[in-house]
């Protein structure tokens, strides 16, 4: 979704989906499931905790030298007849395929999911040039259809009951379909097989790149990524620079914690290796095979408050435990990635201005960082990233105003004592056995639908007096 | 022994009874309790908005202030985490305060972890009687990783019958500024944890942090609930309908 489109602030957006009963019943379902079946996963793996270590500090690492990672992985799949393409922005990185599917004279495109693809906006450029993307995930094949975004990392349609989709399809697809997952994921298999014979290009993300062998690795569960990667004369792979990683024995520390992660599985059922295009005497695989190494504001990040958002290996385990995304679901935070990560992820693609209100969109509850395969400390990060707000004048005047005031409140204990006196005072009108309601301005925000305690009639520092 | 008393900004405004309960169950228990006058509030508000110039201030004047306290007791596990793992870092640039804030940091606890880790204390003689239940607050369970002791002291209080929580590690949506900044996502969590509160069938629902009691115990009365949102202090050293 681009910036322009945002037309509402996020507490609307999110009063909209508080609202919406579908989308709660949709999401009570899908982060209760998720958050069991990941917490079940890692009680049964007793190495999973040092894995998590080994993974953040393989992450630590690999950003350190970044760049001789990055040539080494353009080196190795350049050596087995690959090619590699520097994209600097989102836009380089659109004009890269759209050049290719010119030159190649591409009329369609079958994707495996993606989240890079999501951050440039790929389908939307390959409509307007004339060359029609067909997302081949199951649910990024139902938000297709129904010209949605995704609004979770890993499960694009979580926001959709069954009932939904049965509904789309059956209107989208010219059928009477019951909404059972069964019936309805073999309608989507019937529709999508045709086009992965038809496609001149597969478009893939990359979960993994691993520098040592120019493999580029993709973990999925239903695999269309396999066939993506396999049956078009053209695969392109857009991937993020940050997810290139050393070595093979490094990947094997990531797969033993990333389904876990995302969907509780010990392995997701497929996890394609890709090396290069197909060589002589092989029986399948594409003729050319495209890999654009994606910018777009990551580097910048390495020296900076966000550089542990580029350890984020896109597993959406933050997004399900999240209190806040689990009330709104992913739409409403009004960007690409959503959930506490996402709220990094936008200030780093989209800098600062674009999370003014994302920024306090989480209680700091801690849940997110407890179950990042790689630690990331979100709710630490969420709190430096208001810091840069204040600092860079971002955060409102009003807002600096209130704090500065509160400062001053509490560096003077007389000013403190004076201000319970003078609550005291101002609480009188509003008070309703004994308790706080329908207060002006600000406060007002709580007592809507909470009752607040009355400031008591005689504080602690009063009573302590008497304690003596 | 003694222990100084950071009583908070909610606790001394809002929540004297806790503070009074806490004082009256340390002495009981033999501690020899004071009270600097000079305390505010630990800054953690402005902390959290990214106000850290500010905070730092008030970490400067909170470490100075209970320089010579032999412990430090907390009735709220978000303040107790914030001096234990944010003042050191706040006060960074000056070698000698950060040197205190980190002597503050080790001799500050939380309530409940003084009563088991520095007291030893197993079980506490208690007037209470009734059903509860415990509400893990997010800063006490995933900041200072404390979820057993104020278990084992309620288990520990004969007519006391804990019940667990359905999701009690979960965010009761309070947040700080958070719960004014978006009162309808903060009250969205809220509701799901008092629902989970009601279907336990408890009397009184405890909890070690005053920002998590405000919280529930302001959607509690709003609803009509006859739970009653309570700090451990309280069901510790019971006064009956305080």
């Amino acid at each position: 979704m681009s910036d322009a489109q945002l037309k509402t602030s996020f507490p609307q957006r999110a009063h909209a989906a508080l609202g919406d009963a579908h989308l709660q019943e949709a999401l009570t379902i899908a982060t209760t499931k998720f958050i069991g079946l990941r917490k079940e996963s890692f009680e049964g793996y007793p190495a999973g905790e040092a894995l998590r270590d080994r993974a953040r500090a393989i992450k630590e690492a690999t950003l350190q030298q970044l760049d001789q990672h990055l040539e080494r992985l353009a080196d190795n799949i350049e050596r087995l007849g690959g090619h590699v393409h520097w994209a600097a922005t989102g836009d380089e990185a659109r004009d890269i395929i759209l050049r290719l599917c010119r030159d190649k004279g591409v009329r369609m495109a079958v994707k495996s999911k993606s989240m890079a693809t999501e951050e440039i906006e790929l389908n939307e450029a390959l409509e307007a040039a004339g060359v029609k993307p067909v997302e081949t995930d199951l649910g990024e094949y139902i938000i297709q259809l129904a010209h949605e975004k995704p609004s979770h990392i890993i499960a694009p349609a979580i926001h959709k009951t069954k009932g939904q989709v049965a509904e789309l399809f059956s209107r989208e697809l010219h059928g009477e379909f019951a909404a059972d997952p069964e019936i309805l994921t073999a309608v989507a298999r019937k529709a999508l097989r045709e086009k992965f014979l038809q496609a001149d290009m597969g478009i893939t993300g990359a979960n993994f790149a691993v520098a040592d062998t120019g493999t580029v690795v993709l973990v999925t569960n239903e695999g269309n990524g396999r066939m993506v990667t396999s049956l078009p004369r053209i695969h392109v792979a857009l991937m993020g620079i940050e997810k290139v990683i050393p070595s093979m024995s490094d990947l094997v520390v990531f797969l033993a914690i990333l389904a876990r992660s995302a969907t509780g599985q010990k392995l997701s059922s497929y996890t394609t290796l890709v090396r290069g295009p197909r060589r002589a005497g092989e029986l399948e695989g594409p003729e050319e095979f495209h890999l654009i190494l994606l910018d777009n504001g990551r580097a910048r990040q390495i020296a900076s408050t966000l550089r542990e958002a580029l350890y984020c290996l896109r597993c959406g385990a933050c997004l399900n435990v999240c209190p806040v995304y689990r009330q709104i679901g992913g739409h409403a935070y009004g960007y690409t990635y959503p959930g506490p990560i996402g709220i990094l992820l936008t200030a780093m693609l989209k800098g600062n201005g674009a999370v003014r209100e994302l920024a306090h969109a989480s209680s700091l509850c801690g849940a997110c960082k407890d179950v990042c395969p790689v630690r990331i400390d979100i709710p630490r990060m969420l709190v430096e990233l208001r810091e840069h707000l204040d600092r860079e004048k971002i955060a409102p005047w009003p807002e600096r105003m209130v704090f500065r005031a509160f400062r001053r409140l509490l560096l003077s204990p007389a000013a403190f004592r004076l201000s319970a006196r003078a609550g005291r005072w101002l609480q009188r009108p509003f008070v309703r056995a004994g308790r706080l309601r329908g207060l002006p301005l600000l406060l007002g925000n709580w007592t809507r639908t909470r009752d607040l305690p009355p400031v008591a009639p005689r504080t602690f520092r009063e009573r302590w007096k008497e304690l003596g | 022994m003694n222990a100084s008393i950071m009583i908070t900004c909610l606790g001394d405004l809002l929540f004297p009874e806790v503070g009074v309960a806490m004082v009256k169950l340390l002495r009981r228990l033999g501690v020899t309790v004071e009270f600097p006058r000079g305390q505010t509030c630990c800054g953690m508000p402005l902390f959290n908005s990214g106000f850290h110039h500010d905070a730092a201030l008030v970490a400067a004047r909170t470490v100075k202030l209970f320089e010579r306290s032999e412990h430090v007791v907390v009735p709220s596990g978000s303040c107790a985490w914030m001096v234990k793992t944010e003042y050191p870092g706040l006060l960074k640039d000056d070698p000698a305060l950060r040197s205190q804030a980190e002597a503050l940091a080790r001799k500050t606890h939380e309530l409940s972890q003084f009563l088991v880790n520095v007291l030893g204390v197993t079980s506490i003689d208690s007037s209470f009687e009734g059903r509860v239940t415990y509400h893990d607050s997010c800063h006490l369970l995933r900041g200072l990783g404390e979820s057993r002791n104020p278990r084992a002291l309620l288990r520990g209080v004969k007519g006391c019958e804990l019940v667990d929580l359905p999701g009690s590690d979960e965010c009761c949506g309070f947040g700080g500024s958070f719960s004014v900044r978006l009162p309808e996502v903060s009250t969205a969590v809220l509701d799901k944890k008092l629902a989970n509160v009601e279907s336990t069938g408890a009397d009184c629902l405890v909890a070690c942090d005053a920002g998590c009691l405000m919280q529930m115990s302001g959607g509690l009365s709003r609803r009509g609930s006859r739970v009653r949102a309570v700090h451990l202090a309280q069901v510790l050293e019971w006064e009956g309908r305080a």
